[in-house]
């Protein structure tokens, strides 16, 4: 054990030496090769020029080598494995693709990612917003706020475990140690097996991932009302609008595009939503998912490769709209600045 | 008339402001807050009450059974068996009986006759049996009862589940898979987004809309080609394809767009004054750089920090695909995943477990809060 703590800040020292290293040694040695010099008239020539052509590239190289053979390369990669066989050897043309149209796990998954789709970022935006909303009017809302934030800091896994315990079931003779059955049977239902009941464990699982995403929300939304100005309610209000016409009809357009933003980041989570579907239910009892599936043929019988690849592409693709949505919204910054 | 519906109004607003935030506070912080009182609940008791009952006394049914007549002391001319059906000193007797259905037939201290001899339990668990003949029985006799047990909150499962489970090993794996990945990422982006900011090259306007298109890009898509390429390395140099190295490598490929985006940002919000005035002193970009913008980058480095930390600690897939599942590498989203299916009922190890993997994180996020939420609100383009 000591062994391995050593070894763990022996590495931190070589990664962040290693790095350090690299930057001070190119800097040093393009010094070194592209000095200022005297020209064959003997006036002064300043070599500045070509050094800062060059030094950019030294900077930002290791980023880009990483983020190509992390995430660039792999994008092509997975699509071109798509149309290749369970080892990526044999070209099968569009075979995983009529597979995985045929096949109703798939169909499964995409069902249920649709529902994910709609409901996480639905509800999540709306309590983040509601919280935020009333945190604001009373004293104890920065505690409210703290204590809603929480679940952000915990693993899906350990999201998973926390909630596997509010949905668990025992016999109709025992005593219900999860709050859901005991709460239930309190009020005069038979206990249930809730993560096995068809469809609507769905939704079950979908609340682990809203309790975690709500803080999120939460606090994106809670710093945008804050830059709502405040003549704008006031003159509402003067005016004779009500609490709840100034919040619907002043305060929501001034911060629609928040709204949106926190929209498509937790679409985006929802899409990968991998963890608590694999620790909950594995897929079981109709709760499969794209990014489940997708473990499972990565590895299953040896791993289909070409199978796992089909379904990481239509991850991908949903993500497409969001990540062009993403550039664009980032190029008309950059115009304004 | 209408002044005074308005006032009304405005107070049954404020009432349900508040009762209405209370409920969702509640429902937000009950869940973690049972599986951290379960988690320091006896393990029998956990199976059998929920743990809203565990801070109330509660009374349990079960049986004790006497000493057999190997025990027995003559004392004046009698025979006596003494003994204690309950050792743990804060549990008492309620009362007793004979036979199963008859739990309430006795008192503690009331004396019942068995087959003409004396048997007294009493209060505090401890028995007294009593007869005039000498006793004969192999096998001791049961005596059923009802015990109150007051609330009872031990480390006891933790204790277990560090010897069972491992978990102190997981939890140092996991430190050693998440301080590199957090760092090395930081030093690499700090780097680029200073280039971003301030150098100037060709396609720098293209490369940096690139990275921001690869904020979003699952990491799905990264895992067969890595894991191939992984595997190949490891079959072509006869090195181990699961190692702490290619995990470094794969989150900070995973964080480096986030880090490059929130820093870039950040740096080249940096006043421009101070930046040419070191050029005009003849500080190269280099200088700059490691003097000025490091120095002044420390809160945006921090936000990220933060968030690489949380995200590498209690990432799972990441760990499932480039570790492996030996007690040498398996980290604690990975160990509590497996109990979850191989000890699926055992809420003591799981509660616990899922403490100890939570600590670390929770007291991260609840000292470092403000950091957090700003890199949150710089960076909300990305998805986790």
């Amino acid at each position: 054990m000591t062994q391995q703590v050593l070894g763990a800040l022996l590495a931190v020292v070589a990664g962040i030496g290693g790095s350090l290293a690299y930057f001070f040694g190119t800097n040093l040695l393009l010094d070194r090769l592209a000095p200022d010099g005297r020209r064959p008239d003997g006036s002064y020539l300043s070599r500045e020029p070509l050094r800062n052509k060059i030094r950019p590239w030294l900077f930002v190289l290791p980023a880009l080598a990483i983020l190509g053979v992390y995430l660039v390369y792999p994008v092509f990669e997975t699509a071109r494995l798509s149309f290749f066989d369970r080892t990526g050897t044999r070209f099968v043309g569009l075979g995983n693709y009529t597979w995985a149209i045929g096949n109703p796990e798939f169909r499964m998954a995409i069902r249920n990612n649709l529902m994910w789709l709609i409901v996480v970022p639905a509800l999540s935006t709306s309590i983040g917003l509601l919280v935020a909303t009333l945190a604001d009017r009373v004293r104890w809302g920065n505690l409210a706020k703290s204590l809603i934030f929480m679940p952000m800091a915990i693993s899906f896994v350990g999201a998973s475990v926390i909630w596997k315990f509010v949905y668990d079931y025992r016999g109709p003779d025992a005593q219900q140690i999860g709050v859901l059955n005991a709460f239930w049977v309190w009020l005069g239902g038979t206990p249930q097996a809730w993560i096995s009941v068809p469809f609507w464990n769905n939704f079950l699982l979908m609340i682990i991932l809203v309790w975690i995403q709500t803080g999120f929300a939460m606090v994106i939304l809670s710093a945008a009302l804050r830059g709502v100005p405040e003549e704008t309610i006031e003159a509402a209000k003067i005016d004779g609008a009500s609490e709840v016409a100034v919040f619907f009809r002043i305060v929501i357009p001034q911060i629609m595009s928040t709204i949106l933003v926190v929209w498509t980041t937790i679409t985006i989570v929802v899409l990968k939503v991998f963890d608590i579907v694999l620790a909950m239910t594995n897929g079981q009892w109709g709760t499969e998912v794209l990014a489940n599936a997708m473990y499972n043929w990565m590895f299953r019988g040896g791993g289909d490769f070409g199978r796992g690849s089909v379904i990481a592409l239509v991850i991908m693709i949903a993500v497409v709209p969001i990540m062009v949505w993403n550039i664009r919204r980032f190029q008309a910054e950059e115009a304004m600045r | 008339m209408n002044r005074r519906a308005f006032g009304l109004n405005v107070t049954w607003g404020r009432v349900l402001t508040h009762v209405s935030l209370l409920v969702l506070v509640l429902l937000w912080t009950l869940p973690t807050f049972g599986l951290f009182v379960s988690s320091l609940r006896d393990k029998d008791q956990l199976i059998i009450s929920g743990w809203w009952t565990s801070f109330s006394t509660t009374e349990r049914s079960a049986f004790g059974r006497t000493g057999t007549a190997a025990a027995q002391v003559p004392v004046g001319g009698r025979y006596v068996i003494e003994g204690d059906f309950l050792p743990d000193p804060r549990r008492s007797i309620v009362s007793f009986g004979l036979t199963q259905t008859n739990l309430a037939a006795f008192g503690p201290g009331d004396t019942a006759e068995i087959d003409g001899s004396e048997f007294t339990l009493f209060e505090d668990g401890s028995y007294r049996w009593v007869s005039d003949e000498p006793f004969s029985h192999t096998a001791g006799r049961r005596i059923f009862y009802v015990a109150a047990i007051p609330p009872t909150f031990s480390l006891q499962n933790y204790r277990d589940v560090i010897a069972a489970e491992r978990i102190d090993r997981a939890f140092i794996n996991t430190f050693t898979v998440t301080i590199p990945a957090t760092i090395i990422p930081i030093l690499i982006a700090a780097f680029a987004a200073y280039a971003f900011a301030w150098m100037k090259f060709p396609g720098r306007q293209w490369l940096f809309a690139v990275v921001v298109g690869l904020l979003v890009v699952p990491l799905q898509m990264s895992l067969i080609p890595l894991l191939r390429m992984y595997n190949d390395i490891g079959t072509t140099f006869g090195v181990p394809s699961k190692t702490y190295l290619g995990i470094w490598l794969a989150h900070t490929g995973f964080g480096l767009p986030l880090a490059i985006y929130l820093l870039r940002n950040y740096i080249g919000g940096l006043p421009r004054d101070i930046i040419e005035s070191a050029q005009l002193d003849g500080a190269s970009h280099f200088d700059i750089f490691l003097r000025l913008i490091l120095p002044l980058s420390v809160p945006a480095l921090a936000s990220f920090a933060i968030f690489q930390f949380l995200w590498v600690w209690n990432d799972l897939l990441v760990a499932l695909v480039f570790l492996g599942k030996g007690d040498e590498q398996i980290v604690l989203t990975s160990r509590l995943r497996e109990m979850l299916g191989s000890r699926g009922d055992n809420w003591e190890l799981l509660t616990s477990s899922a403490f100890i993997s939570m600590t670390v994180p929770l007291i991260v996020f609840f000292s470092l809060q403000r950091y957090f939420v700003r890199g949150l609100l710089a960076g909300s383009v990305k998805g986790g």
